[in-house]
């Protein structure tokens, strides 16, 4: 059991900067988040596009963002546990009990939900019969490249981990790579290595393809594959890999009991707390009359949060308003020397 | 004002007066009008605002960017006529205009 005063979920720019006031304000919290690094939308979606928005900032990227809150928060040795979903919330006397899909459990004082649109799922497949062989011959990301050996398999999407894992495997296995058309959004690089390697007949490229059908007893024997003009041609595989970038879902946050409307979980815009006493919701996942989905909004919404927190986490004390320049518990615990 | 038509997935038809400057997704939106997640907001980041514009339409449309075509491989199932609704400002060209919604956005 984990016991610490604030659970933060999600670990993007709201979550850790969030994390950043509660360290200031003297309270201790850990951070869980579903992708396997720190950033949320602005690595997964747009590491390298610049944002022009933050204050003070006048241009940087998602990736520099992150970085740059990672090093602001590093004083406060904060515990991340990525790769993991929170799923149960209990309420046990003033405090919260939360277990997530690897079986953590965290005892906590309060809860800040800074889950963006939801949680990052891999988008999967149209075809409905893509579910019955899911996990066993399709897969939507690859955890042991050893089983894929001197099979056939079938990789669908343009993107760069297609195109990455297309030419990776074809070194031992032989590789069917099938997108909707002929342009692709990975890496020129790859594109091009891609094309050569279809040229020397070492991968079979597929463009304006797109899945028809799986077919198959319990494994995956054949897909069918349909070109934009119509014409279906019938490919032998072994597995199905598809790419087609992650999706956002809310998930078990529906089920805790909270006001949600629109994908978004209503808030009072004084601490940022939910309907539910001790959770509070900030950045993109909390709505309010006049939300902006800005980060910059994210930052505010978490400095109130913390803020909010602090009476479940030390009901016995005051908190005081102070500032960083002068405060000298707050330097202290930023681990400032003079 | 521009008249814009939806069809959606449960057979529906809905044509509301899109302000002119908005997008497509966000007449949608603003009308209640199901089927268009719009998970990022409008900035080409996603691709849950994907629609199918009606084929005489195709060709009146501004043409995509780079990056909108990136975000379609993503989509539900892309078809020729399909874009991202974000992406589409509505204007006087548009008055008219109709776009099916897929049945889901992912």
């Amino acid at each position: 059991m984990n016991k610490t005063d604030v659970l933060i979920i999600g670990a993007g720019p709201t979550g850790l900067f969030c994390a950043h006031q509660l360290g200031i304000i003297g309270l201790s919290c850990e951070i869980v988040d579903n992708l396997d690094k720190a950033g949320g939308q602005c690595i997964e979606l747009y590491p390298d596009k610049p944002i022009y928005d933050i204050p003070a900032v006048p241009e940087c990227t998602g990736e520099e963002l992150t970085n740059n809150l990672l090093k602001q928060i590093k004083p406060f040795n904060i515990k991340f546990h990525l790769n993991e979903r929170v799923e149960e919330l209990k309420k046990n006397k003033n405090r919260w009990h939360v277990k997530t899909s690897a079986g953590i459990e965290f005892d906590v004082a309060a809860i800040v939900i800074a889950g963006g649109v939801g949680s990052f799922e891999p988008r999967k497949f149209s075809v409905k019969e893509c579910e019955k062989f899911e996990g066993n011959s399709l897969f939507y990301s690859i955890k042991d490249k050893s089983i894929f050996k001197d099979k056939t398999i079938s990789i669908f999407g343009g993107g760069d981990s297609a195109l990455d894992w297309a030419i990776e495997l074809s070194n031992n296995s032989k590789v069917n790579l099938i997108h909707r058309r002929d342009g692709f959004s990975g890496a020129e690089a790859s594109v091009q290595k891609v094309k050569e390697l279809n040229e020397q007949g070492k991968l079979n490229l597929y463009t304006k393809f797109q899945m028809d059908s799986v077919l198959g007893d319990k494994n995956i024997e054949k897909v069918k594959i349909k070109h934009d003009e119509g014409e279906i041609k019938e490919i032998k595989s072994d597995y199905v890999l598809g790419f087609f970038g992650l999706i956002m879902q809310l998930g078990p946050i529906l089920d805790w009991g909270l006001n949600i409307n629109k994908k978004t979980v209503e808030v009072n815009t004084e601490n940022f707390e939910t309907n539910v006493q001790g959770i509070f919701a900030i950045g993109d996942i909390c709505s309010y009359p006049g939300k902006l989905k800005l980060i910059l909004s994210g930052f505010h919404e978490g400095a109130l949060a913390a803020r909010g927190c602090f009476k479940y986490a030390k009901p016995d004390e005051k908190l005081r308003f102070e500032f960083t320049t002068t405060s000298k518990a707050a330097q202290e615990r930023l681990g400032i020397k003079k | 004002m521009a008249k814009i038509t939806y069809h959606t997935h449960d057979n529906k038809t809905h044509t509301v007066d899109v302000q002119k400057g908005l997008t497509v997704m966000e007449g949608a939106i603003q009308n209640d009008i199901p089927g268009i997640d719009a998970d990022c907001g409008g900035g080409m980041a996603c691709a849950t605002c994907h629609v199918y514009v009606k084929e005489e339409w195709l060709n009146k449309l501004p043409a995509k960017e780079d990056g909108e075509e990136d975000m379609l491989d993503m989509a539900f199932e892309p078809k020729n006529n399909s874009r991202l609704s974000c992406q589409l400002i509505v204007s006087d060209e548009l008055d008219g205009l109709e776009v099916n919604i897929p049945s889901k956005q992912g």
